[in-house]
């Protein structure tokens, strides 16, 4: 599971479509987007997951199922039609089916975002006769050596195996890759694979820094010289005659001279429900201070989203300091990311510091330079697991946290 | 380009159906038909919905045409406007030739 996947790159998605002459627009306080976060136990241990590094508090206090059915009817009467069902792994819970049905008889399009492990005949066929829409399935590499090493599992054959499972049974082939330092040089193999996988849609998604990638960044960040290769090689496979393969190259901030515009703005649009029922703007909000997110378990749905004061916080530009304040291109980013900004600067209203005009831009700029530093590259990955989340919890793994805020 | 040289090909006999793995339905909360696929979504105002909604991979191009210069005989030169419809949905990939 990767930010990207339900992320920003999606909304970008959606935006570009408003620009198609029949004033589609998808910018309207509706949560649209629901991201049932099911489960945070998770069979991969993906160094780049962005799931939070505490995520061990959340794997015994899920929701039910009944609680799940209840939210979604509630999502759904607010005017939400999308529905990605993630984690960790989905997977993991024996009620999917259940939900998946559910998700259909309310209407939704929903999209099963998984790892594969889990994935057997009788649960795909179950899927399919629920009227489940869409699976998502996460690859890695084209060599086993790199899919076992970075998600630290050996799963390799598995994923191509269940690629061809959720081909035979009529799904769309929609492939994500997460792109990092150790695969950003197999574009166009991975590309090829995906091809003869018979895929509809890859989304090629360079890691942003949140969660354990954010601990794992000079591990895995690649060099701007790289990402500029890697988008070339993109480019030219997309233009290359007779694929009818939808590619999407979705560019990392931290090397644009401008933020993202997160979420397409907080509380616009996307809404997740987390393991334990906290009802987020974004997957990573609770890094952020002084705010109490709501919960289904106490507060209504339709109160958290349209009245909460987490949801309310900051929704529009009236929260900006400068410099975003008064900067002409306000409207087109929002500042940036509240999260990233709060992670790298202790300042959750600051500008973005992706933003060449934030005053802390130095930061990102001192990221790419420690990226490229032999000493920290060779610093151990720590791998998103169970053990390492309670190391995190304890504080036993400061050395690799104190630089950002709020992490765990 | 694709999408040019296909739909210069347009012709009021052909048919066409909804893409594969793409939902067409009304939403009640936003009061607009909406087109859904994977990772994405359309939110179609009045008109694109009104030819959406008689997309159904069975009536031609022109039959189409007729249906709605029927239903809506007060609107002017609509004919054009459906055409550039059906070149929008068809280069999107939302509907495509049966």
């Amino acid at each position: 599971m990767t930010q990207n996947s339900l992320g920003d790159s999606v909304v970008q998605k959606t935006v570009q479509a408003q620009n198609n002459g029949v004033a589609a627009t998808a910018t309207q306080t509706q949560p649209l987007w629901l991201l049932a976060e099911i489960t945070y136990r998770c069979p991969l241990h993906c160094a780049f997951c962005y799931n939070p590094t505490d995520y061990d508090r959340h794997t015994q206090n899920e929701l039910s199922t009944e609680q799940w059915i209840k939210t979604l009817r509630e999502a759904r009467k607010l005017g939400a039609i999308q529905l990605g069902i993630s984690g960790g792994e989905p997977l993991l819970r024996d009620d999917i089916e259940e939900i998946v049905a559910e998700a259909h008889k309310l209407g939704y399009y929903s999209n099963l975002i998984t790892s594969g492990v889990g994935l057997t005949e009788k649960r795909i066929q179950a899927f399919k006769d629920g009227g489940l829409d869409h699976i998502q399935l996460s690859m890695h590499d084209i060599t086993e050596e790199i899919n076992n090493f970075i998600t630290n599992t050996r799963t390799f054959e598995l994923k191509k195996k269940v690629a061809a499972m959720i081909k035979s049974h009529g799904y769309p082939m929609v492939l994500n890759v997460v792109i990092h330092r150790y695969n950003i040089g197999h574009m166009k193999e991975i590309l090829e694979m995906a091809e003869a996988l018979g895929a509809d849609y890859i989304e090629l998604a360079n890691t942003q820094y949140y969660g354990w990638s954010l601990i794992n960044r000079n591990q895995l960040m690649p060099s701007k010289e790289q990402v500029e290769e890697a988008e070339r090689i993109t480019n030219e496979y997309r233009a290359k005659s007779g694929s009818n393969m939808k590619i999407f190259f979705v560019v990392p901030d931290y090397f644009a001279d401008r933020p993202k515009k997160c979420m397409n703005g907080w509380g616009e649009v996307f809404m997740i429900v987390t393991a334990n029922g906290d009802v987020l703007p974004c997957h990573s909000a609770r890094v952020l201070p002084n705010m109490k997110f709501p919960n289904i378990k106490d507060d209504e749905l339709g109160w958290s989203w349209k009245d909460s004061p987490a949801f309310n916080k900051y929704r529009g530009d009236s929260w900006m300091k400068e410099p975003c304040r008064n900067c002409a291109e306000k409207e087109k980013d929002l500042g940036g990311c509240r999260c990233q900004t709060f992670l790298l600067t202790g300042d959750a209203e600051a500008a973005d510091p992706v933003c060449s005009l934030s005053p802390h831009h130095h930061i990102i700029e001192q990221a790419i330079e420690d990226a490229k530093n032999p000493q920290l590259q060779a610093q151990p990955i720590i791998f998103r697991n169970d053990k390492n989340s309670k190391k995190i919890i304890s504080g036993e793994l400061e050395e690799r946290t104190k630089e950002f805020h709020a992490l765990p | 380009m694709t999408s040019k040289i296909e739909t210069s090909k347009m012709e009021m006999t052909d048919i066409y159906a909804l893409a594969p793995h793409h939902r067409f339905q009304w939403e009640e909360a936003q009061q607009s038909y909406v087109i859904l696929f994977p990772e994405g979504m359309v939110k179609l105002h009045g008109g694109a919905g009104e030819v959406l909604k008689r997309v159904d991979g069975k009536a031609t191009v022109g039959d189409i045409v007729a249906d709605l210069k029927a239903t809506f005989p007060d609107a002017e030169d609509i004919e054009n406007d459906i055409l550039g419809m059906f070149e929008l949905a068809a280069g999107k990939f939302w509907i495509r030739k049966v």
